[in-house]
């Protein structure tokens, strides 16, 4: 459905009053959604505004009128009808409300000043502004054992649960995987995993932060602190690229907490549980504090003015050796869009070289991201088919498998993927493939080539996918062809070339106009780094080297004359001595880029490698110098999505040592060089940012700070003057429940107003004068891509004795942020090698015996597992644990092919 | 502790097929792996969710909501004590505590050599031989401490075995949600 067609659907309204106010409401709303409206908050402990009502508590009983007279029903689970009249507060429904808050705290310990919850409880909050105030119950309590661990961060503590079944709801409704429910029945009831099968869902502290007593507490945060001795800011949690809106809270200066915010177009209150714990990172012992510098072999602590001259020197050696051409620069996925912004500008203007990738060969072109139509995460949830041609959701960003997940229900959901993911399970039509045929299959899905005879896929599937997709262009409307149709797009293996799913992605544009494009790029502000020009070709604000020379040379001075190369080119490059400098802007290529081998090789092989860090990594370890910069919950600063959407990011916590926010690293480093970057400030930067970059014009901090822009502005704004609160629906935000989101901060939240819409001028007259003359450079746009030299690439044919790796990244990992997080690191998984059970038949080996998997590239040795729902010619690998399995990688060749041996 | 068996198994999956919707079958697949070992083992119902598509932890959840079905090990004879209000004015908290000296075992615990389990039980409708019990769902009553150790003896001897079958055995199961009905036993229903 279009927006205009989803505004249209005006449901009738009906009358209903609330405590003697008459309030309009929509047939099917709840009692206790209207009421809240109404400004009227009933008491409540199962309801949640995200999940379905079960009316299992009992505590928001009213007085609701029907065709006998007034009766006393449950708010949150009775639908309002026309002419309906509700008593909150008589002298009946406060009777009810008291005797049921009574019965709850039966068998409640009271052990509220050694519980985590004590200060920010909802069941103590009710119990005093709706409870009785004194208890009749004299006989004992029930005792279990307390806390258990029923996952590897979740204890629970059966006497505090008053069985909401907010965490079992949780568990089988929002994540799909039931991993705890009630056991037993009556006083004896309890939330129980399974035996030997613990509670370690990637969203399982969603339910610590949903339960409305201490029952459940994550082992991070237990006994770290009080609600009261909390600080916080609402921010953006930078693990991955969906941009979850968080409130960061600290005590005494150390980061102990992260709650999701209810941020509606986004993450809807859910987190995942490594962004959610990954905060620890921050303090981890592995931070770099202070600039390192190389001397005699060792790293050494250095002032800042001597590492930067120490880079500035190897600047004008490299200008000496190879002209502006040889340094390149690395990374910066991880800053926030004015450290981009500012690094960006450095390179291209005062460095002038193009060679500039802030992707490490693991994502996507970056002509293709930013050219493609795209769409948010209300587009594909609203889409009337999503195609995913994705990895597994579930293991790279985890919220936006949530929100898919939730909308395959009444989307139909084309998923094609090299294995199955945690997505297969709901979609309609899963369409397998073999690595590097990921075009054919584009191709087959919009009638454009054969269906038969492409590896790996079963015709019947692809038959039955294209039958969703023309149900649609049957509607005979004017519409483009494919209107409504999102598209996920990313790396389903790694191992597989990015240029054949940028062929996939053309040729599913070409024949689908209408359609649009999620890009499924893993890292925090990956595309707010290609947006602020962090890669070749490209200059911030979404626009060509050449379309966008004038106008940036106006601003800037000049330009480099080339287009640059990307990372596997850079890397190359720096291998065979073509490079003088690198610069690391937060990369580690050793582990992330695909090609181990190349990266370590390239490191090594240049003149001056300069890391700007954060953490130390298996990257900086090689590195001449290092330079200590912010990080999360440490900057000001904006991030970008990967819908485009801009937030504004706040610090909770400064920086150790004496680490600089990365933008000021490069003004100093430009001034170091006796030039001058012009940025004096964050607001500087952001401002220069809205005024220059073309898809970023009207977008500054400023805009962001305002409290009606919580959930960000997606970049470009419209040329028409927006309003940016309205939701797309035409409803009004959701007020903030404190018992969905439990935390002083929703509490605080609750009573303020949330202003009315505001339009936000953008157009003719919010130019500056300082603006460079003549017109503003034209966003890009796809239709190069066969000029880029994209698609083809087929891979060849995999010999009988031969199996097509992928490559695939888990959650948890052996990356630097889930290993500078204490409660995390031990959760990444051991590295094994994934083949149907066939294979491991056919070899004589038993699952978890150690086997040799050998490409042309190398040879890692990791211990195999049966899984049956693999194809017999593939194997599988995850990357970023560690096995080593990126040695295995030859990232220049189409698909990487491997074959194993026993190890007798 | 085993796995449903391959036969059992199979006679899962059929009855899986009787249902509009998988998971209608959960609570006769309990039954059905309850009469394999007499109790629901973790295996089994690791088992059963595979088959109806839930996780295992809803497999426990809903089997330990039901007196009748065991997510424990129990003895070869389930022995229910009613001490609702007709059998404990006929002196049922006595027989309970009898019973519980005379086999030496806690409510809830089972005999060392695995041949009894004792349960306290609300109303199993046999107020009319008040006290009374059941074993393996099979009624006796009244009894007072000599006739209960009687019937202990006469459960130990397998006297009464052609009665009281092993626990967890299905036969009135069975009849009662259409075990039989499967595809193979099926046709001669038909006419």
């Amino acid at each position: 459905m279009t927006d205009t067609a989803r505004e249209q659907v005006a449901p009738q309204t009906i009358q209903v009053t609330v405590d003697g106010t008459p309030v309009p409401a929509v047939p099917g709303e709840l009692v206790i959604e209207v009421a809240e409206r109404a400004g009227v908050y009933i008491p409540r402990f199962c309801y949640h505004p995200r999940m379905e009502p079960v009316g299992m508590c009992r505590m928001c009983l009213v007085e609701v009128s029907g065709p006998r007279g007034f009766s006393l029903q449950p708010a949150c689970y009775v639908r309002v009808a026309d002419g309906q009249e509700v008593r909150t507060s008589s002298p009946k429904a406060a009777k009810a409300q008291e005797g049921v808050l009574e019965f709850l705290l039966v068998n409640h310990p009271l052990d509220c000043p050694v519980c985590d919850k004590g200060g920010e409880c909802p069941l103590q909050d009710q119990a005093l502004s709706h409870g009785p105030g004194e208890s009749r119950f004299v006989e004992e309590k029930r005792h279990w054992e307390k806390p258990i661990e029923i996952g590897p961060l979740i204890h629970l503590d059966r006497e505090r649960c008053i069985q909401c079944a907010r965490c079992t709801r949780f568990a089988a409704e929002v994540a799909g995987e039931a991993l705890i429910d009630f056991a037993f029945r009556g006083a004896h009831i309890e939330v129980a995993p399974f035996p030997e099968r613990p509670f370690s869902s990637y969203f399982s502290g969603n339910t610590v932060q949903i339960c409305p007593v201490g029952a459940l507490t994550a082992a991070p945060y237990r006994f770290r602190s009080r609600p009261w001795d909390l600080e916080q800011v609402e921010t953006t949690c930078v693990t991955c690229s969906v941009g979850c809106r968080v409130a960061a809270q600290s005590s005494a200066g150390r980061l102990v907490r992260y709650l999701g915010i209810d941020s509606e177009p986004v993450n809807q209150s859910w987190l995942c549980d490594k962004g959610r714990f990954g905060y620890e990172a921050v303090h981890a012992t592995n931070r770099v504090t202070r600039p390192l510098v190389r001397r005699a072999g060792e790293l050494v602590e250095a002032r800042w003015a001597e590492a930067l001259r120490e880079v500035a020197a190897g600047v004008r050696q490299s200008d000496q050796r190879f002209g502006p051409g040889g340094i390149a620069v690395l990374g910066g996925a991880r800053l926030t869009n004015e450290d981009a912004y500012a690094w960006s500008k450095l390179a291209k203007s005062i460095l002038r070289t193009d060679h500039v990738d802030a992707q490490l060969g693991d994502g996507l072109p970056a002509e293709l991201v930013l050219g493609l139509p795209r769409a948010t995460i209300d587009d594909a949830v609203h889409a009337k088919a999503l195609i995913v041609l994705a990895p597994d959701l579930r293991e790279e960003l985890p919220v936006l498998y949530l929100r898919l997940r939730k909308a395959a229900a009444t989307v139909p959901v084309i998923e094609c993927s090299t294995v199955p993911t945690a997505l297969s399970e709901v979609a309609h039509v899963r369409c397998g493939y073999l690595p590097g045929e990921a075009q054919r299959l584009a191709g087959a899905l919009v009638g454009d080539g054969s269906i038969e005879e492409i590896p790996g896929a079963d015709p019947a599937e692809i038959e039955r996918a294209r039958a969703v997709l023309s149900a649609l262009s049957g509607e005979g409307s004017d519409a483009a062809v494919g209107d409504g149709v999102v598209i996920v797009l990313g790396r389903p293996s790694l191992a597989e070339d990015a240029r054949s799913i940028a062929g996939a992605a053309a040729l599913l544009q070409r024949a689908l106009p209408g359609a649009r494009f999620l890009s499924v790029l893993r890292r925090a502000n990956v595309h707010g780094a290609l947006d602020m020009g962090l890669a070749p070709g490209i200059l911030p604000g979404r626009v060509g080297l050449e379309a966008g020379r004038q106008w940036f040379e106006a601003a800037w001075g000049e330009l480099p004359s080339d287009r640059g190369r990307d990372a596997r080119g850079i890397l190359e490059a720096a291998a065979s001595g073509e490079l003088s400098m690198l610069i690391l802007l937060g990369a580690d290529p050793i582990a992330d880029f695909p090609d181990a081998a190349l990266a370590r090789h390239a490191l090594e092989q240049v003149d001056l490698l300069v890391a700007v860090a954060t953490h130390r990594d298996a990257s900086n370890e090689l590195a001449h110098v290092v330079l200590p910069v912010a990080g999360a919950d440490e900057r000001f600063g904006s991030t970008t999505n990967l819908e485009g959407r801009v937030t504004r990011l706040a610090p909770k916590v400064v920086p150790p040592g004496v680490a600089w926010p990365a933008w000021s690293v490069a003004a100093e480093l430009a001034r170091t060089l006796g030039n001058d970057l012009g940025c004096s400030s964050i607001e500087t930067l952001s401002r220069e940012i809205s005024r220059l970059a073309p898809a970023h014009r009207g977008i500054d901090l400023d805009q962001l700070s305002a409290p009606e822009r919580r959930d960000g502005i997606v970049a470009p704004l419209a040329e028409t003057p927006v309003t940016l609160l309205g939701r797309r629906d035409g409803t009004s935000p959701r007020p903030i429940d404190p018992m969905a989101t439990p935390g002083i901060f929703s509490v605080e939240e609750q009573g303020a107003p949330l202003g009315a819409g505001t339009a936000l001028p953008v157009g003719g007259s919010g130019r500056r004068a300082s603006s460079p003359e003549g017109a503003r450079p034209p966003l890009l746009a796809l239709g190069g891509l066969e000029a880029l030299g994209l698609g083809g690439g087929a891979p060849g044919r995999l010999d009988a004795y031969s199996f097509r790796l992928v490559l695939r990244r888990a959650l948890y990992d052996h990356g630097t942020l889930v290993q500078a997080s204490l409660s995390l690191r031990g959760l990444a998984g051991q590295a094994v090698l994934a083949a149907n059970p066939h294979v491991l038949e056919q070899l004589g080996v038993q699952a978890g015996d150690p086997v040799r998997c050998k490409s042309e590239r190398g040879a890692i040795e990791v211990p195999i597992a049966p899984d049956a729902s693999l194809a017999r010619n593939v194997v599988v690998l995850t990357a970023n644990l560690d096995d080593g399995a990126n040695a295995l990688v030859d990232a220049g060749s189409p698909v990487t092919d491997v074959r194993l041996e026993t190890l007798a | 502790m085993a796995a449903l068996t391959p036969e059992n198994f199979e006679r899962a999956r059929a009855i899986v097929a009787l249902y509009p919707k998988a998971r209608s079958a959960l609570i006769p697949l309990c039954h059905l792996a309850q009469s394999q070992d007499g109790w629901l083992t973790p295996e089994a119902m690791e088992d059963i969710a595979a088959l109806v598509g839930v996780t295992p932890a809803e497999v426990r959840g809903t089997a330990s909501f039901y007196d009748m079905l065991h997510t424990e090990p129990v003895g070869r004879h389930v022995i229910a004590v009613c001490t609702n209000i007709a059998c404990m004015l006929g002196g049922a908290y006595e027989l309970l505590e009898h019973a519980e000296e005379h086999l030496g075992i806690a409510v809830g615990q089972t005999t060392a050599d695995g041949e009894f389990t004792i349960e306290e039980a609300e109303c199993l409708a046999g107020c009319d031989t008040a006290p009374c019990v059941q074993v393996n769902h099979r009624f006796f009553g009244p009894l007072d401490a000599a006739s209960f150790d009687a019937l202990c003896e006469r459960l130990r001897s397998g006297e009464l075995g052609g009665d009281v079958p092993h626990h967890g055995t299905l036969c009135r199961v069975e009849r009662a949600v259409g075990l039989l009905a499967t595809e193979g036993e099926r046709g001669g229903d038909e006419r």
